[in-house]
């Protein structure tokens, strides 16, 4: 975050800056006020009440919800799949960000367009628009529908968009004399590949894959249809949330969700720590 | 600035990718660079397009294909179903509430993260962050906490007589929490790039903070936040988890477009669910195009 610029209307010596900037005391106390309120009244609160839930009958009673077999396999599965699904998408997110960025072909800007549509679209109907071409009735063959498979192709789909769009930003802005450079000096393209590209576009990787997992962990909304949620075989970590909070098992349901969120941020901060270690370190 | 790079994701890489394509190059056109062979070049663009055909292309079409396979009369039976149309205006009605308040707030709260200089202020940007991070279903389950019959302040709203789960107002509230995100993070990056320098010519001419706010700040970072509604309205016509839990799902009631497409396709209608989906589809590329037409609007102003 930038820090504010040094005041700079001190220059024009008027008495001492007001500092009547917006922000600093210009919205006022009632408007900090209110935006604590909101801001408690989305975020903090729920948070708090959840992981309040979840600590009920202390650390014994969270780990006996979370290590019932049901929901280990649910957690198993959802860990598993959503690992695979990243590695995946790691890898052709950033062919997918090369050919947007390096190639020219026609319709190239509609494509490119397109790549955000697992972001725009509402997650149930990502489910209902690949049960039309993987499901029954396939029209294909492929009938993925209620089985693990489906799993990872609702999440290869919502995820798609995470590598890809941050990896284009840094290849744009890559400086292509490095790899001419290299290359003139009789580097093949596989070398220019794995010796400058590659590593240059690392950590746009990993934050890419970071922010998939995290949300590969929690998708709910696609999974929902394709899956079947069958319990010990197709059932994810929210699909089973949201069973819990159907059967009224509250206690069951917050134990499991602040574990799946305890993943997905220790995930997140960890690739966070190696991205800038490697920074500090490598380059 | 090849499109794809121009329109941004609809999450945390937005920010990144924003600033990026606008420091980055302008023009049409692949970038030269490490040119692998013809063959190894087509090759990797055969990879990229045919994934991209069998995860997006492939079963867009044929949502499109299997509503419309038996004419239009069937679908216009759908979109003319009571049930559907409620839901319809329900999403609708909570998309007006929802999207105001967020977009308020996300301005406010990016001119407090960007120009106030109080600490804390790094805590309170992880906690905007933080419905980006949790699984909607979470969100549901920790509204429910809060304000649901058993939760924190069950009883307080029962004394009132305000229901809030299982009725619109805890939709608007999960709707709220889902799409909080975007006015703030789109909103920011604008407001760092516009600087401070015409606020404080506004103020040392006497201009009081709120006519700086009118005339000045709100001018300067006009886009950043339409981009930022763009992005909250789609995010809150599509929110289907969080809702889900927090609406009871009363059909007729408290059921929005997401939650009648998986009613209709539970309950094997599958017309009426591809019809819904379809329309929330086309709203999902309206969505795309905006976001593309706004970027291309804020190349078009850098260049000039």
């Amino acid at each position: 975050m930038a820090s504010p610029r040094p005041n700079s209307a001190a220059t024009v010596a008027l008495p001492a800056p007001r500092r009547a900037r917006l922000g600093s005391r210009g919205t006022g106390g009632l408007g900090k006020g209110l935006l604590g309120i909101y801001l408690s009244a989305l975020v903090l609160l729920p948070i708090a009440a959840l992981v309040a839930k979840a600590d009920t009958g202390g650390l014994s009673t969270f780990w006996r919800e979370v290590s019932k077999p049901e929901s280990v396999a649910a957690i198993k599965l959802t860990l598993i799949v959503s690992a695979i699904v990243v590695a995946i998408n790691a890898v052709f997110g950033t062919i997918v960000a090369w050919v947007l960025v390096r190639d020219e072909f026609p319709g190239k800007k509609i494509v490119g367009a397109l790549i955000d549509l697992p972001f725009a679209l509402p997650t149930i109907v990502a489910g209902v628009v690949l049960l039309a071409l993987y499901g029954k009735n396939s029209p294909i063959g492929v009938d993925v529908a209620f089985t693990r498979a489906a799993v990872g192709l609702a999440l290869l789909f919502v995820t798609l968009p995470f590598v890809v769009r941050s990896v284009q930003p840094v290849l744009l802005e890559l400086d292509t004399s490095m790899e001419e450079a290299a290359a003139s000096l009789g580097a093949g393209p596989r070398t220019v590949l794995w010796r400058i590209v590659l590593p240059t576009l690392t950590p746009a990787i990993v934050s890419g894959v970071a922010l998939s997992f995290a949300r590969a962990i929690g998708e709910f909304g696609s999974l929902v249809l394709i899956t079947g949620n069958l319990p010990f075989k197709t059932e994810a970590g929210s699909v089973y949330i949201f069973s819990q909070i159907q059967n009224e098992n509250l206690p069951a349901a917050a134990a499991v969700s602040v574990f799946l969120l305890a993943c997905a941020l220790i995930v997140l901060a960890a690739l966070n720590l190696l991205v800038r270690w490697r920074s500090r370190h490598v380059l | 600035m090849s499109s794809s790079g121009g329109s941004e994701a609809v999450a945390l890489p937005a920010r990144q990718s924003r600033r990026a394509t606008r420091r980055g190059s302008a023009g049409t056109g692949a970038k030269a660079g490490l040119a692998p062979s013809r063959a190894g070049r087509l090759g990797l663009r055969f990879v990229a397009l045919g994934y991209l055909a069998l995860l997006l292309g492939a079963p867009l079409v044929m949502i499109f294909y299997r509503t419309f396979e038996h004419g239009l009369s069937p679908v216009w039976n759908s979109i003319t179903a009571p049930n559907a149309m409620h839901a319809f205006w329900l999403s609708l009605e909570i998309v007006a509430i929802a999207v105001p308040l967020n977009t308020v707030f996300g301005i406010a709260a990016a001119i407090w993260l960007e120009r106030g200089r109080m600490r804390g202020r790094g805590l309170l940007g992880l906690l905007i962050d933080l419905p980006f991070a949790i699984s909607p279903v979470v969100v549901g389950l920790a509204l429910v906490l809060v304000y649901g019959r058993t939760g924190w302040f069950g009883d307080w709203l029962a004394e009132h007589g305000i229901s809030v789960i299982f009725s619109v107002p805890g939709m608007v509230l999960a709707t709220a929490v889902v799409s909080l995100p975007f006015v703030v993070r789109e909103t920011m990056p604008v407001l760092r790039e516009l600087g401070t320098d015409a606020e404080q010519a506004a103020e040392t001419l006497g201009a009081s903070p709120w006519q700086t706010f009118w005339r000045v700040t709100l001018p300067g970072i006009r886009w950043g936040v339409v981009y930022g509604v763009v992005l909250t309205t789609a995010r809150a016509l599509g929110e289907f988890g969080a809702v889900s839990i927090v609406s009871g799902r009363i059909e007729g009631q408290t059921q929005t477009l997401p939650l009648y497409v998986q009613d209709r396709f539970e309950n094997f209608d599958t017309t009426g669910a591809y019809t819904a989906a379809v329309v929330l589809a086309l709203l999902a590329l309206g969505t795309l195009l905006a976001m593309n037409l706004l970027t291309r609007r804020a190349h078009r102003r850098r260049s000039h």
